[in-house]
C-alpha cells in the first residue's frame, strides 16, 4: 500500500458517511411512518371504522388497482344489532385483547404474520368455509367456543385447542374478524374468492 | 420450609459462582454467567422445537396439555432470550480489555444478572403453567401479550428495560472512565437504539394495522440493523484478538458495515408493510431498499475470510474461529440470499406467512447469530481454563467441536431445505391455485410433498439436537487438564 492512501479508503471518511447514511435513513423512516400512521389511524380508507362491523364486507378483484380489493356494502349489522362506532370500539378491543391473551398467533398468522400451524386469518371472516352468511354468525361462535368437538380440520387431524372464550370474549373476536377483513391490505391473499363469491357467481 | 426459601438466592447465587475462574477478569466472570444461561436457554429452544415440530407430523401429540402455540411460543421466546444473553456476555468479556479498565458498575452488573434470570424463570413457568389468560388488561400484564418474539408480560418487558439500562451504564461508563475507540462509539449508540426499539414493542393498540407496523420496528430493526451492527462490534474484536488483524483496518470495515447496513436495512424495514394496511408506496421503498441488504453480508464475508486468510487461518482458537466462519457464511445465506429470494413484493405477495418465511427464520437466526455466541462460548471455555492450547491437535483430534460443528450445521440446513420445499409447495397449492381459503390452506398442509418436508424436518431436528448437546458436552469438557499454553499473537496495532 502506498504512504498516502486515498481519502476514500480511511477511516474518518468512513466514520463520517456511516453517521450521515443513518442518520439521514432514519429521519427519512420517521418522516414516513408519520405519513404512513396518519393514513392507517381508524375510521380512514385503509382501515376503516369500528362501525364497519354494521356493514356487509366482500374483497373481489379491482379493475383500476389492479388487485383484490375490499368492498363495503350494505346493512348487515353483526349479530343483527347495529352499534354506535363506542360500542362497536369496545367490542373490536375486546376481540382483538382476546387474541392477543389467547396467543392465536402462535398457531395462526394475522394480516400473514405469526405462526404458521393454523390458516391465515385476514379474511376468515369472508371464508368460504362458513357456507353462507346467513349460517356464518353461528358457526363461528359455536366453532370458537368450543373448537374442539366442532373441529374444522379438512383431514389434517390439527384440532384446535379450546381456549375458555367466554361468549362475550367469542363475540368480540368475531367482531374483530369481521373488522380486519375490511382492511385494505393491497391486495393479498390474492385471488382469495369470498363466500360470497360462492353464492353469487 | 421458610428458611430454606429465604435462603435460596443465597444458594443460587452461589451456584453461579462456581463458575468463577482466577484467569477472569471481572467483565469475563460476568460474561460466564451469561453464556451458562445461555446454553440452558440453547437446550429449551431445540426442545420445545422439537415439540412442535412433531406436532406438525402427529397433531394429537400434546394436545391439550402443551398446544403448539405454547411451545412454539417458548421455542422462539427461548431463542431471543438466549441470544441477548449471549450478547450481553461477549459484550461484558471483551469490555475491560477493550476500555483497558476495570467494569463501572459490575456489583449492579451482577444484581442485574440475577435479576433478569429470576425474571425470565418466572416468565417461562407462567408460560407452562398458565398458557393464556382471559381477554383483559390483567393478562397482558402478567401473562403474555401474544405479539411473536415479545410474547412475554408487561411487568416483564419493564424490568427487561431497568436490567439494559444497568448494562448500558456499564458499557458506556466503562468506556468513558477508561479509552474510547471506533468499536467502543459504534457500539454505544448501538446498544441505545437496540434498548429504544424494544420500547416500540410495549404498548397495547386495538388497531392491528397500527401494531403490527410498532411491532416490526422491533423485530425487524433488531435483527436487520441493531443486531447487525452489534455483532459486526463483536466481530472486529474478535478478528483482533483471534488473528492479530489490525485495528485500523477492522475499524474501517466497522464504519464501511455501519453505512451499508443501516442505510439498506432502516428503510428495508418496509418489506414488512406490504400486506399489513399500510400504503403501497412501501412496494418499491421496501423492496428497494432490502434488496440492498445482502451487500453488507457479502462485505462481512469477504472482509473475515480475507483476514483470516492474511493470517493464513493461524489462530488461537480453532473452534471459535471456525464458528466465526460459520458465522459470516450463514449470515450471508440466511440473511441474504434466503432474506433476497422472498424480499421483493411480487414474489412476497405468495410467500408471506408461509413455510418460506420458517425456512428463512431458521437459517438466518442460527447463521448469523447462534454461531457468533457459539463462537464466544469458546473463547470464554479457553481462558476460563487458563488460557490453554486450542489450536490443532486437541486430544481426540478434537472430534467433539468438529462433530458438533458439523451435526449443528447439518441439522440447520437439513431444516431449512425442508421448509424451502414445503414454501414452495404452499405458495403453489394453497395461495396459486388454491386463493389462501381455508380449504386451499389445508390443501396444501395435506398435500404429500408437504407431509414429507415435516418429516425431513423432523429428523434434521433431531439432527440439530444431537449437535447442540454434543456442544454442551464439549463446552464442559474441552481443554481440561490441558497444560500447553494458548500462542501468544502479537499485539493488534
Ligand atoms: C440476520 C438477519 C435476519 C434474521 C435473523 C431474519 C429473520 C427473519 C424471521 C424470523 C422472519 C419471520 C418473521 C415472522 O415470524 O413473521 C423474517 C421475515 C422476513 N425476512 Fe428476514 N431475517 C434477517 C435478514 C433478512 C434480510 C437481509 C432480508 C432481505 C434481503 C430479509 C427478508 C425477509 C422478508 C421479506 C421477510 C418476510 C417474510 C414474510 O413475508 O412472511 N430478512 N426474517
Ligand atoms: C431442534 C431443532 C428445531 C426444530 C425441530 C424447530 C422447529 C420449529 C417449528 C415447528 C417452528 C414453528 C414454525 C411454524 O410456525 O410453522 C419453529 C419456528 C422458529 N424457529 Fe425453530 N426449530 C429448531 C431449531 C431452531 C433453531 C436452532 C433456531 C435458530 C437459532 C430456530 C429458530 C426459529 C424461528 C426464528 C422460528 C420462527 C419462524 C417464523 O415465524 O417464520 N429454530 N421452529
Ligand atoms: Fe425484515
Amino acid at each position: 500500500m502506498s504512504a498516502n492512501p486515498p481519502r476514500w479508503s480511511s477511516e474518518d471518511f468512513w466514520k463520517k458517511v456511516a453517521i450521515w447514511v443513518t442518520a439521514g435513513s432514519f429521519v427519512i423512516l420517521i418522516v414516513l411512518t408519520f405519513d404512513t400512521l396518519s393514513k392507517t389511524s381508524v375510521g380512514g380508507q385503509r382501515v376503516r371504522s369500528y362501525s364497519v362491523i354494521n356493514q356487509e364486507i366482500d374483497y373481489r378483484f379491482d379493475d383500476k388497482q389492479n388487485r383484490y380489493a375490499p368492498v363495503i356494502g350494505k346493512d348487515e349489522p353483526l349479530f343483527g344489532k347495529p352499534l354506535s362506532e363506542a360500542e362497536a370500539e369496545t367490542l373490536v378491543d375486546l376481540g382483538k385483547k382476546t387474541v392477543q391473551t389467547k396467543n392465536c398467533m402462535n398457531c395462526h398468522t394475522l394480516l400473514g404474520n405469526g405462526a404458521y400451524y393454523a390458516p391465515d386469518l385476514t379474511k376468515a371472516w369472508l371464508d368460504p368455509g362458513w357456507i353462507s352468511a346467513a349460517s356464518r354468525e353461528t358457526l363461528m361462535l359455536t366453532f370458537l367456543k368450543d373448537p374442539e368437538r366442532n373441529a374444522r380440520t379438512f383431514g389434517s387431524g390439527r384440532v384446535m385447542p379450546n381456549l375458555g372464550l367466554t361468549d362475550e370474549e367469542a363475540r368480540g373476536v368475531v367482531a374483530f374478524l369481521k373488522w380486519m377483513s375490511a382492511i385494505d391490505t393491497n391486495g393479498f391473499p390474492h385471488n382469495f374468492k369470498t363466500l360470497n363469491a360462492q353464492v353469487q357467481p | 420450609m421458610i428458611y430454606s426459601v429465604a435462603a435460596l438466592p443465597h444458594r443460587i447465587a452461589g451456584a453461579f459462582d462456581a463458575l468463577d475462574s482466577p484467569h477472569l477478569n471481572g467483565g469475563q466472570q460476568l460474561a460466564v454467567k451469561y453464556f451458562a444461561v445461555a446454553v440452558v436457554l440453547f437446550l429449551a429452544q431445540v426442545l420445545f422445537g422439537m415439540l412442535s415440530g412433531i406436532q406438525f407430523v402427529a397433531p394429537g401429540f400434546l394436545h391439550g396439555i402443551l398446544d403448539f402455540n405454547v411451545n412454539r411460543m417458548v421455542h422462539i421466546n427461548a431463542m431471543v432470550v438466549w441470544l441477548l444473553y449471549g450478547f450481553i456476555g461477549s459484550i461484558y468479556w471483551f469490555l475491560e480489555d477493550e476500555s483497558g479498565t476495570e467494569i463501572a458498575g459490575l456489583k449492579w452488573g451482577n444484581v442485574a444478572f440475577y435479576v433478569l434470570t429470576a425474571a425470565v424463570t418466572v416468565v417461562v413457568l407462567v408460560y407452562l403453567l398458565i398458557q393464556t389468560g382471559p381477554g383483559k388488561d390483567a393478562s397482558i400484564w402478567f401473562i403474555n401479550e401474544g405479539r411473536e418474539y415479545i410474547e412475554a408480560p408487561r411487568w416483564a418487558d419493564i424490568g427487561i428495560v431497568a436490567v439494559m439500562l444497568v448494562f448500558f451504564y456499564n458499557v458506556a461508563g466503562t468506556f468513558m472512565k477508561g479509552r474510547w475507540s471506533g468499536i467502543a462509539g459504534v457500539l454505544t449508540l448501538d446498544l441505545v437504539a437496540l434498548a429504544g426499539l424494544y420500547v416500540a414493542g410495549m404498548f397495547y393498540l386495538t388497531n392491528i394495522t397500527a401494531d403490527q407496523y410498532w411491532w416490526w420496528w422491533v423485530i425487524h430493526l433488531w435483527v436487520e440493523a441493531t443486531w447487525e451492527v452489534l455483532v459486526g462490534c463483536i466481530m472486529a474484536w474478535s478478528l483482533m484478538h483471534l488473528l492479530g488483524a489490525r485495528r485500523k483496518i477492522v475499524q474501517t470495515w466497522l464504519y464501511i458495515e455501519v453505512a451499508l447496513m443501516f442505510g439498506s436495512g432502516i428503510l428495508g424495514l418496509g418489506h414488512h408493510y406490504f400486506w399489513i394496511g399500510t400504503p403501497d408506496y412501501w412496494f418499491s421503498i421496501g423492496g428497494f431498499f432490502s434488496a440492498l441488504e445482502p451487500i453488507p453480508l457479502v462485505a462481512m464475508v469477504v472482509h473475515s475470510v480475507y483476514d483470516a486468510g492474511v493470517h493464513n487461518f493461524r489462530s488461537r482458537n480453532h473452534p471459535a474461529l471456525a464458528w466465526i466462519i460459520a458465522h459470516t457464511f450463514g449470515n450471508f445465506l440466511g440473511a441474504g440470499v434466503w432474506g433476497f429470494m422472498h424480499t421483493l413484493p411480487q414474489i412476497n405477495l405468495y410467500t408471506h406467512g408461509t413455510q418460506w418465511s420458517a425456512s428463512h427464520g431458521h437459517l438466518a437466526f442460527f447463521g448469523a447469530y447462534a454461531t457468533i455466541n457459539i463462537a464466544f462460548f469458546y473463547l470464554a471455555a479457553q481462558k476460563w481454563r487458563g488460557d490453554v492450547w486450542m489450536g490443532g491437535d486437541l486430544p481426540g483430534n478434537g472430534w467433539k467441536w468438529k462433530w458438533a460443528l458439523a451435526l449443528l450445521n447439518l441439522g440447520v440446513m437439513g431444516m431449512t431445505v425442508a421448509l424451502l420445499i414445503a414454501g414452495y409447495e404452499q405458495s403453489f397449492v394453497e395461495r396459486a391455485v388454491g386463493g389462501s381459503t381455508w380449504e386451499g390452506y389445508f390443501a396444501a398442509q395435506n398435500q404429500v410433498w408437504f407431509k414429507q418436508a415435516m418429516h425431513w424436518r423432523l429428523l434434521f431436528g433431531l439432527v440439530t439436537t444431537g449437535g447442540v448437546v454434543l456442544l454442551v458436552w464439549d463446552l464442559l469438557t474441552i481443554g481440561k487438564g490441558e497444560s500447553r499454553k494458548a500462542p501468544t499473537l502479537s499485539e493488534a496495532a
